[in-house]
């Protein structure tokens, strides 16, 4: 293993929203390059479909709602040492500003913001994280550039950033490094159910100058990297992959 | 319910030199866009209580055929 730079070779890692799209890419990957994983997610029928397509044997499933605080307890309570965690659910509901309903907004940041600042405080409290360890947090271009009917969305995403930077400065005396991957449009589930149509999507992944949107493994060979010992001297950056959406 | 949706609807499209009509094609006026399709999704959400998906909106072509589909969801 020693001749493979990102080996994640004996290395735990948590990842959430794993049931689907860019965390399930994740969980792939990982377990591709060696490590060890437990994924959690709602739906535990699509838990196992990712589970089905892991290399590995010693892999877990823990079901859990994330935004619900008791989920969390019984989640944090089950977990080995962890040497990665990758903060990965997220949800999107195209609103504009002046239309924007209590309800939508709440579920958006409890999912998307609160619940992993939430998980990540159970889980250094109940000393779950390595020294040494490698945290990601999934953002989005969203979190840099703005959209129409984004605003609560990009709100969360960003706030996702400024969180993650205050958590790598606090933990960096451990050698706990804390990064952002900020993804441009990928196709997963979400893209799929959101509400614009296929000639939408056709027209605006032209605004993409490299020719398209991402697919979800492009996502997860970063975040391999990321938790890979190589990436031991990067901490609190916000890793761009977009097919260079944000340069126009 | 018509006039209301009329009223509303021009509002977002910021017209009141002329009338809509239930003939109009609404994706030629030159005040459509994509902010003007994001409203117009909100509001019939909050004055009517329809929720029209983006794949059901793309088959409506007239001003009378977003009323239609309000009334059917309606009911």
């Amino acid at each position: 293993m020693s001749n493979q730079p990102f080996s994640l070779s004996g290395k735990t890692i948590l990842v959430t929203g794993a049931s689907s799209g860019i965390g399930r890419a994740i969980a792939i990957a990982c377990a591709q390059m060696g490590a060890r994983l437990i994924i959690t997610g709602r739906n535990e029928e699509q838990l196992n479909v990712t589970l089905s397509q892991m290399n590995g044997e010693d892999h877990q499933i823990i079901v859990a709602d994330l935004t619900i605080g008791n989920d969390i307890d019984r989640l944090v309570s089950s977990l080995p040492l962890l040497d990665g965690f990758v903060s990965n659910a997220g949800i999107n509901k195209l609103m504009l500003c002046q239309y924007i309903k209590e309800t939508d907004m709440s579920n958006i940041l409890e999912t998307n913001l609160v619940s992993p600042i939430k998980l990540t405080k159970k889980l250094l409290k109940d000393k779950k994280i390595n020294a040494g360890a490698s945290l990601i947090f999934m953002s989005s271009i969203a979190a840099i550039h703005s959209s129409l009917g984004n605003g609560v969305y990009c709100s969360s995403k960003a706030g996702l950033i400024s969180y993650s930077k205050v958590l790598a400065l606090e933990l960096a005396s451990r050698q706990i490094r804390v990064n952002n991957i900020l993804p441009g449009m990928v196709y997963t589930g979400i893209t799929a159910k959101a509400s614009l149509t296929q000639d939408d999507y056709e027209k605006d992944e032209k605004k993409y100058p490299l020719g398209r949107y991402g697919t979800t493994e492009e996502i997860a060979y970063a975040a391999v990297y990321l938790l890979s010992d190589q990436a031991r001297w990067i901490t609190g950056t916000d890793l761009v992959i977009d097919g260079g959406r944000t340069l126009n | 319910m018509e006039t209301i949706f009329i009223e509303k609807f021009k509002e977002i499209l910021e017209i009141s030199d002329r009338n809509l009509e239930l003939t109009d094609k609404f994706r030629e006026y030159d005040e459509w866009n994509s902010l003007v399709f994001l409203s117009l999704i909100a509001m019939i959400d909050e004055e009517f209580d329809v929720i029209i998906e983006g794949k059901e909106f793309k088959k409506l072509e007239t001003v009378g055929e977003i009323i239609e589909a309000i009334k059917v969801a309606q009911n």
